[in-house]
């Protein structure tokens, strides 16, 4: 929200898509593919994830941790590039 | 030009448009203020509703009925009848106020005239927002709000609406002051954009034209742009996919050049003018945006080139020894039109030594002779810059375009032994029926000749097409609409 309310613009498009950004198709399989789990620093997000590793692993699939500095504000660009770089799917663990 | 829903009315009989920081309408308070008590006059103000004492003035605080009727000035006092304006005053002069409102005697002690100072209502500070709140409902694209952490220039790469450079957010009061550039009805349909063959208004081309970086005086070449490079003609869809480097380029003629201020001189082709960067660029974006032509997908060129961010340029007429390129195509001297080429990068053609036009000639023709590769022939256009000093060389001669090029054309007749496959060792080339002959590097009207460039050096420059003719993609010229 601006000072003056909220910043809209014109959509500059043929109009033939939804003005809201679409999600990612979901991933058929696992299989070849390796997780990203995502911290983000909020307390006990670390237990989820420790279970979430543990359950996958058992799997035979292939997991990288990352955590992000705070969770108050979003992820730096170094790390999103890493994780997009390095994984083909990630799982973020939100809350308290 | 975006005309704002209908007026609120006026009361009948005299009003007036008056604000407080004024010193006129200070100066005249007293008069309203009778004419107000003698009946028949209505004062809206416009910054403080306690002004002018002793009148019941109606609050316009909000400039509604100020902007609706288009107040210019205050003190402003219209006579209006059956809800019509009849007659309108700007500022205070005696006899005109006494002539209009029929009373005599009015402000004794007053000076006899005093000029009025601006309406808040066209306060350059306020106009934009206040077209947005009253015209703005008019505009029919879709509203997108951005998230509240959304970063505005980032907002617009992630939707994809960008070339890869940033562009200007179109606000509703942007895309407005845009279409402030034309007469035109922003819902008219200016074309159909390919790939996706998308009807595109006046209103898409302007919201474009924002993004690009353009002022609103340009948006009368990007409209006869985008109307051009949609034609079966131009062909935009398959100069879009092809694989080949070219994009549309666009050669602007007429007076519209200068008013809009174009550079024809020094570094012509290259960066720093608005006008030249930024007319080519609004219609790649229209194609882009609207038309659905994104490179990687429709658009499969191998390489591209990076002029198809946008390549527009106006051609030099007044240090011309030709007439200007457009009247050469069939148009009347002082129309604006603006050329579509399907053109590559521009590519240098140095001649330091000729005095003479036949020596010069000839090195534009051993250059032209290389367009896309030395042994093809008959596939491509070319578009020829010639730069001022060699143009000299021309002038100085006495040699019209139409001799240039049809000079061009003899040198370019090329004997078909040194075209076939395999000749010179290259694998490259026609078929073994070309033996005996001799066979032109272009087709007639095949190189179109400009003035452009400025400032020291013997250069010109060539820009060479895509697929020409009638199967592939030709030059189209077209007018370009005066504002009404």
């Amino acid at each position: 929200m601006g000072v003056d309310g909220p910043r809209v613009v014109l959509d500059p498009t043929g109009e033939r898509a939804p003005a809201r950004r679409e999600r990612l198709p979901r991933l058929a399989s696992l299989e070849g593919v390796r997780v990203g789990l995502l911290d983000i620093s909020k307390p006990r997000g670390d237990l989820f994830l420790d279970r979430l590793e543990t359950r996958l692993r058992e799997r035979g699939v292939e997991v990288q941790r990352f955590r992000k500095p705070t969770f108050t504000k979003p992820a730096p660009v170094d790390l999103r590039q890493e994780i997009a770089t390095r994984c083909g799917a990630v799982i973020e663990a939100l809350a308290d | 030009m975006v005309q704002g829903p209908s007026p609120p009315p006026l009361p009948d009989g005299l009003v007036a448009f008056v604000k407080r920081d004024c010193p006129t309408c200070v100066l005249v308070a007293p008069v309203l203020a009778r004419l107000a008590a003698e009946g028949g006059l209505t004062v809206y103000t416009q910054d403080d509703p306690a002004f002018p004492e002793g009148v019941e003035a109606r609050d316009d605080t909000g400039l509604a009925v100020s902007w609706h009727h288009e107040i210019e000035a205050v003190p402003t006092l219209l006579r209006v009848q059956d809800g019509i304006e009849k007659e309108r005053l700007l500022g205070w002069h005696r006899g005109e106020w006494e002539a209009l409102t029929g009373v005599e005697g009015l402000g004794p002690g007053l000076p006899e005239w005093r000029p009025g100072c601006g309406s808040l209502s066209v306060d350059p500070g306020r106009e934009s927002a206040l077209r947005a709140r009253f015209a703005g409902a008019t505009l029919r694209s879709r509203r997108v709000e951005l998230a509240p952490q959304e970063d505005e220039a980032e907002a617009l790469f992630e939707r994809g609406w960008t070339d890869g450079l940033p562009v200007v957010p179109p606000t509703e009061e942007r895309v407005l002051a845009m279409l402030e550039g034309t007469s035109r009805d922003p819902q008219d349909v200016v074309a159909t954009v390919p790939p996706d063959l998308v009807p595109c208004t006046v209103e898409k081309v302007a919201v474009n034209a924002v993004l690009a970086g353009c002022k609103p005086e340009y948006l009368p070449v990007v409209l006869a742009a985008v109307e051009a490079a949609c034609t079966d003609a131009f062909n935009a869809h398959g100069l879009l996919a092809t694989t080949m480097p070219a994009g549309p380029v666009l050669i602007v003629n007429g007076p519209i050049r200068r008013r809009i201020g174009m550079n024809a001189g020094k570094n012509v082709f290259g960066q720093g003018n608005r006008a030249n960067s930024t007319i080519g660029r609004a219609l790649q974006l229209v194609i882009r945006n609207v038309g659905g032509g994104r490179p990687g997908d429709v658009d499969r060129a191998t390489h591209g080139n990076p002029g198809k961010v946008g390549f527009c340029f106006p051609e030099d007429e007044e240090d011309s020894p030709w007439e200007p390129l457009s009247v050469s195509l069939g148009k009347p001297a002082g129309v604006d039109t603006v050329t579509l080429f399907p053109g590559e990068g521009p590519r240098c053609i140095v001649d330091q030594l000729a005095r003479d036009p036949e020596s010069l000639a000839r090195s534009f023709a051993a250059n032209l002779r290389t367009l896309h590769h030395p042994k093809l022939i008959l596939a491509f256009d070319c578009v020829l810059a010639v730069g001022p000093e060699h143009a000299r060389v021309f002038r100085e001669a006495g040699w019209d375009r139409a001799r240039l090029a049809s000079r061009l054309h003899e040198l370019l007749q090329i004997p078909g032994e040194e075209l076939v496959r395999g000749a010179d060792g290259m694998a490259e080339g026609g078929p073994e029926s070309a033996r005996g002959k001799r066979l032109p590097k272009f087709r007639p009207g095949g190189i179109l000749i400009v003035h452009c460039g400025g400032g020291a050096g013997l250069f010109s420059a060539m820009i060479g097409g895509w697929a020409g003719g009638s199967l592939g993609s030709q030059p189209v010229i077209q007018e370009i609409a005066p504002w009404a």
